[in-house]
């Protein structure tokens, strides 16, 4: 926030605080809780001396480099300016961010996009097979025995995560959020229901095969755009011939290329969550 | 239609692979997957045909210019990898049928098949592409989607041999990043071609060199250069035969075409002389070559000895490119050529015999070679054009990079490649007289040839390495023209 | 000592990156190399970020009155990267669970040597 990228703060803070620790405690419920006592032995010398020698390296590195702030550096001079001064104009955004990240750079987002849905995959074959806990009835599941106030709060709270995400999602034209952050808290605050009611009433809302279609969809949505571009007579991703008039046509495309954002990182997160904690403890 | 060429080559199994997860178990997720990679193997061909009669290829994305937007700049040596991969990809499809059946889970073949149109989407992209970033994103795609193949195969240290891979290949990449970026704080743009335009005036600098060297760590990781090697033996080895193929023939070309875009496109002429990074490559590439060979020998497991083979193969290319020269990149080339269909076609052999057999040991194999006639005829001739023996593809890498290490007058260099020649007559002896001259177990004689399916594709890759042996046009051809427009200096 | 205040925040980075690579190689215990992993991906992206900010400059979304902002650019490259490392990430630690189901352990020393033991 101190240097002013809001949307990698919102983003940062929803999956560095909320996805990886999750998916860190869980790993440690499904293995071990301590570290074993390694025993003394002369490795640590040549990772020291490794990185000792990297971080020299990069000071080295950083002895020529623009300082903090610079607003004459090469990378303030260069192409960002452009960006800065023609983005609202060429495509009705005033999130510069997003308009980069959707439209200029539109194509690097389709592959993160494909990167979410390669880890949704990856940890279906991993994770998503045998080992699943059975769907008992609701007496032997495992959830937060009955308590009152938390079911009452999260009754409350959850609509309004929602609600949150939604706003998120398509107000990242005009304000940090967009896609990716949207995901993220709507997958929130369905693993919240999922704490608080079972596992088994969560997945009664989605199933795993809705999941997987999500995942796909998501993608599917994002580079058909691109495709319609094409049948437009542009190039792939070119949004301007989407509409009769270029800003309308940027609009409707980053709507559309969010909105597939949105979906494929929503029900990824839900499906990793789904897999971790439906797996069995080991014995 | 043409002029979207190269974005489809890229964007179709990329699409496929969320249509293709979703796809119920059975063999429909493989009949797709194998008209995906027909068509890319033919789009790249006709790529090649467009930039070899008409020139350079440049595609922009989103109707944006660049530096601005996102393209994809094609020209001969991407091109010629991009032939590569999707021909690989074509071929080893066909072969998966069977091959995957045997060792994946049925319920997991659709999510198999999506994961390797994902990596394929993955390789080309990185091949394609003419925005450094972009190549960032896409490496990761194939990187990720790599890991999760590799996990699949059927022992246990398939798992480690994934998450090893995984530590690597994210450091490797992590380190390009930052190289990236330390770029980018001296120059402002991610364009490949307005980098090369900008770096000259930035040569001097302590940031550009330190980018410069981050980047090729990042990427002598992703190619296996000695002592950056360590993933590959295992993930080689404990990978389905299906992925092993594919990774073996692909993946680490396309890491050197990484390699060779960086030193001779972007960074300005002579770059690489002038830092000690040329010996350094040559240094990798000599210990390379004879250290891996060392070690294959000693291997008992087929699969390992052929991945020390690997590592000592991309020794080779080293060598070759640390010449900086036209002669030199050339031999590269060609030998990247070459080097995918001696491996694809070996590998695709072993991986019929773990078909039949289930292992792949010395003690597992032996006497197969009467059993199996057309498996072993494979192996013989794949292993001799490995060792670069006249008639083969081999032979003419093996040639070229001679011509160039005498043009240089590095007599060690001739020295270190006859030599490395001469131990891989061992390591393939070693694996020829265990099929053909020991004795036949009990279990191994009532063991029959490998199915068609998985013969064919296999011949189709031995057929390749006498045809290039012998008709040099498309391979030294083409790669000289990919070496000039690399923009080698000519020494 | 101008210098160094003028560029703390890459030394900042740079220590948390070591932090980062050092426990990846050195640590034997799967889970801790992720997290090593994890912060050496982290401080990469506050040296992207610190390359970005401009004195005196805000937030680049277009507002009424500002004149000067923040480069856009690298913001777009960090959205991007988060996600590969989450996605690592994600696949590493179902990796480890895995491991841990096949071997019993998730200590590197012990999974060689049940490797070796072959």
């Amino acid at each position: 926030m101190i240097m002013d990228a809001v949307d990698v703060s919102l983003t940062e803070a929803a999956v560095g605080a909320g996805v990886s620790t999750v998916l860190m405690l869980a790993t440690l419920a499904l293995t071990k809780d301590h570290e074993e006592k390694q025993p003394e032995k002369n490795r640590h010398w040549l990772p020291l001396a490794v990185v000792l020698m990297t971080g020299a390296a990069l000071v080295y590195g950083t002895l020529d480099i623009p300082g903090f702030g610079d607003p004459t550096s090469p990378a303030q001079t260069h192409v960002s300016p452009y960006y800065i001064e023609q983005a609202a104009r060429e495509t009705g955004v005033p999130n510069i961010v997003t308009a980069v990240l959707a439209s200029y750079r539109g194509f690097d987002t389709l592959g993160e996009v494909v990167v979410i849905f390669t880890a949704g995959i990856a940890v279906l074959l991993l994770l998503g097979d045998k080992h699943q806990k059975p769907i008992t009835g609701g007496a032997k599941e495992k959830r937060i025995p009955q308590n009152l106030v938390l079911r009452i709060i999260s009754k409350t709270v959850i609509p309004l995560i929602i609600l949150f995400a939604l706003y998120v999602q398509f107000h990242g034209d005009y304000g940090p959020g967009g896609g990716f952050q949207a995901g993220i808290i709507m997958s929130a605050a369905l693993i919240l229901y999922s704490l608080v009611f079972g596992l088994e009433a969560a997945e009664r809302i989605i199933p795993k095969s809705l999941l997987t279609f999500l995942i796909s969809l998501g993608v599917l949505i994002y580079a058909s755009v691109g495709i319609v571009s094409l049948f437009m007579g542009g190039n792939y991703l070119d949004y301007s011939v989407l509409a009769d008039n270029q800003i309308a046509g940027q609009h409707l495309g980053i709507l559309l290329v969010e909105l597939g954002v949105g979906i494929s990182v929503f029900a990824v997160m839900l499906t990793i969550f789904f897999t971790f904690a439906g797996r069995e403890r080991p014995r | 239609m043409w002029s979207h060429l190269s974005l489809l080559l890229v964007i179709i199994p990329l699409m496929a692979a969320p249509v293709v997860a979703i796809l119920p178990p059975g063999r429909i997720a493989w009949l797709v997957a194998l008209l995906v990679t027909s068509t890319c193997f033919l789009l790249a061909g006709m790529q090649l045909w467009l930039i070899l009669n008409h020139g350079l290829v440049n595609y922009e994305f989103g109707g944006w210019s660049p530096p601005w937007g996102i393209t994809y700049r094609i020209d001969a040596v991407n091109a010629l990898v991009a032939l590569i991969v999707s021909g690989i990809a074509a071929v080893t499809v066909p072969y998966a049928l069977l091959s995957a059946e045997k060792e994946i889970q049925k319920h997991q073949i659709p999510l198999f098949y999506s994961a390797f149109l994902v990596c394929l989407a993955g390789l080309l992209g990185i091949t394609q592409t003419g925005d450094i970033f972009n190549l960032f994103v896409f490496l990761e795609i194939s990187s990720l989607s790599s890991y999760a193949l590799i996990s699949l195969g059927r022992n246990r240290q398939a798992l480690t041999a994934a998450y090893q891979y995984l530590i690597m290949g994210t450091l490797g990449a992590t380190f390009f990043l930052i190289g990236v970026g330390l770029i980018y704080s001296q120059t402002g743009t991610l364009n490949m071609m307005d980098l090369a335009a900008r770096l000259p005036e930035v040569t001097g600098l302590k940031t550009t060199h330190t980018g410069f060297a981050f980047i090729m760590i990042g990427f002598a990781l992703k190619l296996a250069l000695f002592p950056l090697h360590l993933w590959l033996p295992n993930a080689y080895t404990h990978a389905p035969s299906v992925i092993t193929v594919f990774l073996a023939a692909t993946a680490t070309k396309v890491a050197l075409y990484v390699m060779l875009r960086v030193l001779f496109t972007v960074f300005p002429d002579g770059y690489l002389t002038n830092t000690p990074a040329n010996d350094l490559f040559l240094l990798s590439g000599v210990i390379g070559v004879l250290s891996a060979s060392i070690r294959a020998i000693s291997q008992v497991n087929v699969k390992k000895l052929l991945a020390h083979s690997s590592v000592a193969q991309i020794g080779y290319m080293a060598i070759g490119l640390s010449f900086a020269s036209m002669q030199g990149v050339t031999a590269s080339i060609i030998h990247l050529f070459n080097h995918a269909l001696m491996k694809g076609a070996l590998f695709m052999a072993v991986g019929a015999i773990v078909y039949r057999v289930g292992a792949c040991r010395m003690e597992n194999i032996q006497g197969l070679g009467k059993q199996m006639p057309w498996t072993f005829g494979a192996i013989v001739i794949a292993g001799l054009s490995l060792i670069g023996v006249p008639g083969t593809a081999g032979f003419i890498s093996k040639w070229y990079l001679v011509m160039a290490a005498l043009e240089q007058q590095n007599w060690l260099v001739v020295a270190v490649i006859l030599v490395g020649s001469l131990l891989a007559v061992v390591y393939v002896g070693k694996i020829v007289e265990a099929l053909y001259f020991q004795p036949a177990t009990s279990t191994n004689l009532t063991v029959k040839e490998a199915p068609i399916l998985l013969l064919a594709p296999t011949w189709v890759l031995v057929l390749a390495n006498i045809y290039f042996g012998f008709d040099t046009d498309l391979t030294v051809g083409v790669a000289e023209r990919a070496a000039q427009a690399l923009g080698v200096l000519v020494k | 000592m101008n210098y160094i205040v003028g560029h703390y925040n890459y030394f900042i980075a740079i220590f948390l990156m070591m932090v980062g690579f050092y426990t990846v190689i050195s640590r034997g215990n799967l889970i801790k190399k992720i997290v090593g992993l994890n912060i050496f991906q982290v401080s990469v992206f506050l040296i992207y970020i610190s390359l970005s900010t401009v004195k005196g400059g805000a937030a680049p979304i277009i507002t009424e009155g500002v004149k000067v902002y923040s480069n856009p650019l690298p913001h777009v490259l960090i959205l991007t990267a988060i996600v590969v490392g989450v996605a690592t990430t994600a696949l590493g630690l179902a990796l480890v669970v895995r491991i841990k189901e096949a071997y019993g352990t998730i200590e590197e020393d012990e999974i060689h040597r049940q490797d070796n033991s072959l």
